[in-house]
């Protein structure tokens, strides 16, 4: 067996995997965490249909698919910036740092794991809400999925970024209502992005949620894709972007 | 001529704005086991992650196996272990150490099982080598982490306080595996702030505050200060600098 590691820089194939594979042990052997992850979305799907059951119009297909949008970016926010946090004050970050693991390994390995668990979430959610609950979608239903993983990585992405500044687990969850929020109030779901006062819809033009939601609501609306694929490369821009200014957070040398 | 696996001169470490390690300067040779002896707060941990390249603040020249501490090329090569074991809580012995092993080893599936059977051997998990690692006792726990930096066969093996908490036996079979692995040409430093498991070293690097008091074999140090025992050697040494 060689002693002398590869150089590396480039994504390691192995490492990634093992990474990932590594990860979706630990949900999986958090049961509750587990049932949190697919069960809730569901749930929650079926709250929002329930309330607007006897309600005139067709709010529960204007705002199901945001909130298909919503569930993965969030909860994918909320789980990866506590499980990176975790890794960093363990000191397992360190250990795996100090041995011939790429930062680029560690996130895509959480990317990937996270992203399966988003699309395993999302499966069940959209399928729910189509054959279940009657969630009207104009598109093709797999794009819907695709979608709500493209989020589910964003999610993981900013996650992992905001771990960086937080130094405890209360501080992480924190940051949710600073990072999430916003992009909610912000995305369309509560006044029509073209309807903001002019500051607030740049503002709303470069958060990413707002793509995201975007992308959903033509899927719904229209059978059109070309709009949704563009949405996409952007959530999936900014999923990149945070993975790589992530990466920069990642010191191998700490004080 | 023997190699030397550590080469440190001129060595400032400034942590918080305040310098922690002052002007260090020494070599360790392969296939030693050398104590890193001192109170603690007294610079012990830093000077280990100045070794493994993780420690930032640093100024001097520190090369671990020809390599500067931390390059690429030497990461594979050193076994670290922290105070706090730093495994996964969640997963069992045998499932960290897997993983471990596939970041760390390139090559077949049956040959990093092999090397993972070998290292819970090593340090005595065998019976607890599917539990959960939260489920085990702290000295269990750091005994799992020790594994993980076993793993590679490191060249350079740096254990920051391995022994603390553990029983009388299981120390001496840890010293007896750590002075195994010096003789099969490993290099091998461990800290501690236990003075009785200083005898038990090829060499001795007595700290306090930052500087060496100290560095010389066990004997050579007791002799050259009058006394019985490490301990006493280091006590006399301290009234020594302070009086003078």
């Amino acid at each position: 067996m060689s002693k002398r590691s590869e150089r590396h820089g480039a994504l390691s194939v192995s490492r990634t995997t093992a990474v990932a594979a590594r990860v979706l042990t630990q949900i999986r052997r958090d049961h509750r965490t587990l049932a949190m992850l697919l069960v809730l979305p569901c749930l929650l799907m079926t709250l929002l249909w329930w309330m607007y059951l006897d309600a005139p119009g067709d709010a529960f297909d204007r705002l199901g698919p945001v909130l298909l949008a919503l569930f993965p970016f969030v909860v994918m926010f909320l789980v990866t910036s506590v499980t990176t946090l975790r890794e960093r004050s363990s000191g397992t970050l360190e250990r795996l740092l100090a041995m011939p693991l790429g930062k680029l390994d560690f996130l895509a390995g959480y990317a990937l794991a996270f992203g399966l668990m988003a699309a395993v979430q999302s499966v069940l959610a959209v399928g729910v809400c189509v054959w279940l609950l009657g969630l009207e979608v104009a598109g093709p239903v797999w794009l819907l999925g695709v979608v709500a993983v493209v989020d589910a990585v964003l999610g993981t992405a900013l996650g992992l970024l905001v771990s960086a500044f937080a130094r405890t687990e209360f501080q992480a969850v924190q940051f949710m209502p600073l990072a999430v929020v916003p992009q909610i109030l912000l995305c369309g779901l509560f006044v029509p992005r073209e309807a903001l006062p002019a500051v607030l819809e740049v503002v709303s033009d470069v958060l990413p949620l707002s793509y995201a939601v975007s992308a959903m609501t033509h899927l719904t609306a229209s059978d059109s894709t070309a709009e949704v694929w563009g949405d996409l490369a952007v959530v999936a821009g900014f999923a990149v972007a945070g993975l790589v200014l992530g990466a920069a957070t990642l010191r191998r040398r700490t004080p | 001529m023997m190699k030397t696996t550590v080469q440190v001169e001129g060595l400032r470490v400034v942590r918080g704005g305040r310098e922690v390690l002052h002007d260090l300067g020494f070599t360790l040779p392969a296939g030693q086991v050398i104590g890193l002896l001192g109170p603690s707060g007294c610079g012990k941990s830093t000077l280990m992650r100045v070794v493994t390249g993780v420690q930032a603040g640093v100024t001097g020249s520190v090369t671990v196996l020809g390599e500067p501490a931390g390059s690429a090329a030497v990461r594979s090569r050193i076994g670290y272990v922290t105070q706090a074991p730093s495994v996964y809580d969640d997963l069992t012995v045998r499932e960290n150490l897997a993983f471990f092993a596939r970041v760390l080893l390139p090559g077949s599936g049956a040959a990093r099982r092999q090397r993972v059977e070998e290292c819970v051997a090593a340090v005595r998990l065998g019976d607890h080598a599917d539990q959960v690692v939260g489920a085990l006792s702290g000295g269990q726990r750091s005994r799992a982490s020790l594994a993980v930096a076993l793993l590679g066969e490191p060249d350079l093996l740096v254990l920051d306080e391995p022994t603390v908490g553990l029983d009388p036996v299981l120390r001496v079979e840890l010293w007896a595996m750590f002075h195994g692995l010096a003789s099969d040409g490993a290099t091998v430093l461990v800290s501690s702030h236990v003075m009785d498991e200083a005898e038990r070293c090829d060499r001795l690097l007595l700290m306090r505050d930052g500087v060496f008091l100290a560095d010389d074999t066990p004997a050579a140090i007791v002799e050259r200060a009058g006394v019985d025992t490490v301990e006493q050697a280091f006590l006399r040494i301290v009234r020594g600098e302070e009086a003078a």
